[in-house]
């Protein structure tokens, strides 16, 4: 399976939106290459950005690869992706608003009705209840992937917390600090604004009894969280507390951080926290990163949750395999960004056809995440193939299964050169009273060569990613 | 406004880089008796751990009190919760929670040491690399508070901080004179043997104060001088009466801003006038011993009253 590759595909040769990259690229010493790529490391290194890695007791920060070879998109390529994503954005959140309401593509029977009653993302404690602004999922990142010039899928939606756009950010910032003359020659457009952008969406959605400018706050699970950096950063750059469960409670129906002067009121929390997490008076009572009570100041319209509660339903695997009836049966237009085909192994005819043909596939779990739990059919052993089919056979609903795609390459930097490797990207989008999609995102890389997972928590690196200004 | 989790953070933050120093100075001081007097070394490297109060704690481990066992626990024992390394690493885990308050300058200086330092101590310490590591230790911790006190805003952020650091160093300085007090009473101290010399030198050096006291004082170490110098000095910058000279500014930077005071505040004016007050005869007078413990224990009680205060918890 030949990948289409961005930069040099073999039959068209080296592609358009490249071309001033490449002459740039052509006059540079190698030697100054690698030194600059080394540099990266230790500015990364020393500003501490690192996540931790689960199940590794040994390494307990680690890096995320950094490639300095930019993923370059054109203005028009850009174009077609936001029209799809803005299309899909709004099916999910309208979507989720009808779900907890009237339940009309239920009763439509477009969507199984106990593939969402059985959900475990699918909170009856949301029934009725509508977020301030009527937004659900405020800030969504969606895994896109290329298989060719034209043709883009979305892999995944993650409308619960999607993380990872402090990398976008800080890998922008390192480029512009090692390559300044770069972006001189070449017009690339800006992603420095999202902190900003996301406080202003943030404060858009404010409850309507809110007085004034709100106070908005960043809740994080803690320092020990593998995204903690991220939090951290967020706050920082949008200039707002960041706040964990032990700092809030509930005064006098709102929710309050305890402040060296006593307690503040909080209007709109971004949260990091899953929903299982935050409230232990509604959901897990075992939980210690939530606030006690906060469901109640939620329902009675006096705080912003953002993303909402419940919005898991929308990004579930399995209910990823009916987006295409949800963007038609909300939008009233086919999907412009279309979905790869996927077998859902609860159906027996699917189940049967994805056991027979299990070496060919990737099968995931419908609630699995961060490419843990899942299986890479070419890239697997017999025996890992096996065992998997027992996993399978003993409970098929808890799997989906797709084909084995052949993701587009872009090159990295290696000691022999540029080399060819599997790429997918993410681009952030932000949902207010209007909806705003930051020109880049965050591309994730397989580093090892011929591999199709991009997880960083499985050997993935990222890559700085340019919408060009043209 | 400022979180009272990131208040304590700050205040943790900067007594464990003020305690990872004092290790270091601490062993340096012991090292330096240690080369001078070959006999009871043993009895040094003890009083070194009881100035670090890790004497319990290192009696459950080791049984021979020497160079190599005492540094190895001060220094780079994790299961030593106030080691350099111990310290250094809570330094840096409160910094990471409160990473939103710090300077990018102020955060990288901190990750940057803490790096350093891991390498650094990720093996014992030869002991002919030990001035070396002590060195780099004292180099890490001058960066950091480099950095702090060239890029922090002096808000209440920075307040919090002083008093953390303020409070280690107080009580720091007072527990090594404490454990040091009778060679500095004056019926021993007439005495002056050479005994008496190294003994005094090694206490001027564990507050790195064996060079200024010269410049403030006459060429001989004289213990009231000693003790004047590390008690009641006001620009001696390790000294109980410069620690709560900014104690005290610091609180009411914060009392002022926040248009309200609190117990802390009694509790530093009352330590601050005990020691306007008095001469350093009238300490002696009174027990010097008597006067450390009781200072030990009130410095303590404000750093609870601080906690308490401003709802760290």
């Amino acid at each position: 399976m030949a990948a289409f590759d961005e930069m040099l595909p073999e039959v068209s040769g080296l592609r358009r939106p490249y071309e001033a990259y490449d002459r740039w690229l052509k006059e540079q010493d190698p030697a100054r290459l690698t030194q600059k790529m080394q540099d990266a490391e230790r500015v990364f290194r020393k500003t501490g950005i690192t996540f931790a890695v689960y199940g590794e007791q040994e390494a307990s920060e680690r890096l995320i690869p950094f490639d300095i070879v930019p993923r370059i998109l054109s203005g028009q390529e850009w174009r077609r992706l936001t029209q799809g994503i803005e299309q899909r954005v709004q099916a999910l959140n309208a979507f989720l608003d009808d779900i907890y309401h009237r339940q009309e593509i239920l009763r439509a029977g477009r969507v199984p009705r106990e593939l969402v009653a059985k959900n475990e993302a699918f909170l009856p404690e949301m029934i009725g209840v509508r977020p301030p602004a009527g937004v659900y999922t405020h800030i969504i990142g969606v895994d896109i992937v290329r298989i060719s010039e034209n043709e883009f899928y979305v892999l995944e939606d993650n409308a619960r917390t999607p993380s990872g756009v402090s990398y976008m950010l800080e890998n922008r910032e390192t480029m512009m600090q090692l390559f300044p003359e770069l972006f001189q020659k070449i017009k690339v457009r800006p992603v420095e604004n999202y902190p900003q952008l996301l406080r202003q969406s943030l404060a858009a959605v404010r409850p309507q009894s809110t007085k004034g400018a709100p106070t908005i706050a960043v809740l994080t699970p803690g320092s020990y969280n593998s995204a903690y950096f991220e939090h951290a950063f967020l706050a920082d750059q949008m200039g707002v507390q960041l706040v964990e469960g032990q700092d809030l409670r509930v005064v006098d129906g709102h929710v309050a951080m305890r402040t060296t002067e006593g307690y503040k009121q909080i209007d709109v929390l971004y949260r990091r926290v899953d929903d299982a997490f935050l409230d232990p008076l509604t959901f897990r009572p075992d939980s210690a990163l939530g606030v006690p009570g906060i469901m109640d100041v939620y329902r009675a319209g006096n705080i912003t949750i953002a993303n909402a509660p419940g919005t898991g339903i929308a990004d579930d695997k399995a209910i990823y395999s009916y987006m295409p009836e949800i963007v038609e049966f909300y939008t009233g237009r086919k999907a412009i960004l279309g979905n790869i085909p996927t077998w859902r192994c609860s159906e027996p005819d699917s189940l049967k056809y994805v056991l027979e043909h299990i070496s060919e596939l990737v099968i995931k779990e419908v609630h699995g995440s961060g490419g843990y739990g899942m299986l890479v059919g070419p890239a697997a052993t017999k025996k890992e193939c096996q065992e998997f089919a027992k996993k399978l056979q003993a409970k098929p609903s808890n799997y989906i299964a797709q084909p084995t795609l052949a993701l587009s390459t872009c090159p990295i930097l290696t000691e022999k050169g540029l080399s060819p490797r599997h790429v997918d990207l993410r681009p952030y989008v932000l949902v207010s009273d209007r909806i705003q999609i930051v020109p880049g995102g965050l591309t994730r890389v397989a580093l090892k060569q011929g591999s199709l997972v991009v997880n960083s928590s499985q050997g993935g690196g990222t890559k700085d990613t340019w919408v060009l200004d043209d | 406004m400022l979180l009272g989790r990131t208040a304590n953070g700050l205040y943790w933050m900067n007594r464990y880089i003020e305690r990872a120093e004092n290790m270091a100075r601490l062993v340096d001081a012991g090292l330096r008796m240690a080369l001078t007097r070959t006999q009871n070394a043993s009895e040094e490297w003890n009083s070194v751990l009881l100035s670090a109060g890790s004497d319990y704690a290192f009696s459950q481990k080791y049984q021979d009190y020497t160079a190599a066992n005492v540094s190895d626990f001060l220094l780079r024992d994790t299961s030593n919760p106030s080691s350099t390394m111990s310290s250094i690493e809570t330094a840096r885990n409160n910094a990471r929670m409160v990473r939103t308050a710090l300077t990018r300058e102020t955060w990288e200086s901190i990750n940057e040491a803490w790096m350093s330092l891991k390498r650094m101590l990720a093996r014992p310490i030869d002991e002919r690399d030990l001035p070396t590591v002590l060195d780099a230790i004292k180099r890490e911790t001058a960066l950091i508070r480099g950095s702090f006190y060239g890029t922090m805003l002096r808000n209440e952020i920075f307040d919090f901080s002083q008093l953390g650091t303020y409070v280690e160093r107080a009580d720091n300085t007072a527990r090594i004179l404490d454990v040091k007090y009778y060679v500095l009473l004056p019926s021993l101290s007439w005495v002056g043997s050479t005994l008496d010399n190294y003994q005094w030198e090694s206490i001027l050096r564990s507050v790195s104060a064996h060079r200024s006291y010269r410049w403030v004082y006459e060429a001989d170490y004289k213990p009231t001088n000693i003790a004047d110098y590390l008690i009641l000095n006001v620009r001696m910058p390790r000294s109980l009466t410069f620690c709560y000279r900014f104690l005290g500014e610091h609180l009411k930077f914060l009392a002022d801003d926040y248009g309200e005071r609190h117990a802390c505040h009694a509790t530093a004016e009352k330590i601050q006038a005990l020691l306007k007050r008095g001469s350093i005869k009238d300490i002696f007078d009174h027990g010097l011993h008597e006067f450390l413990a009781e200072f030990i224990r009130d410095n303590t009680r404000l750093g609870d009253e601080i906690a308490q205060d401003y709802r760290f918890y």
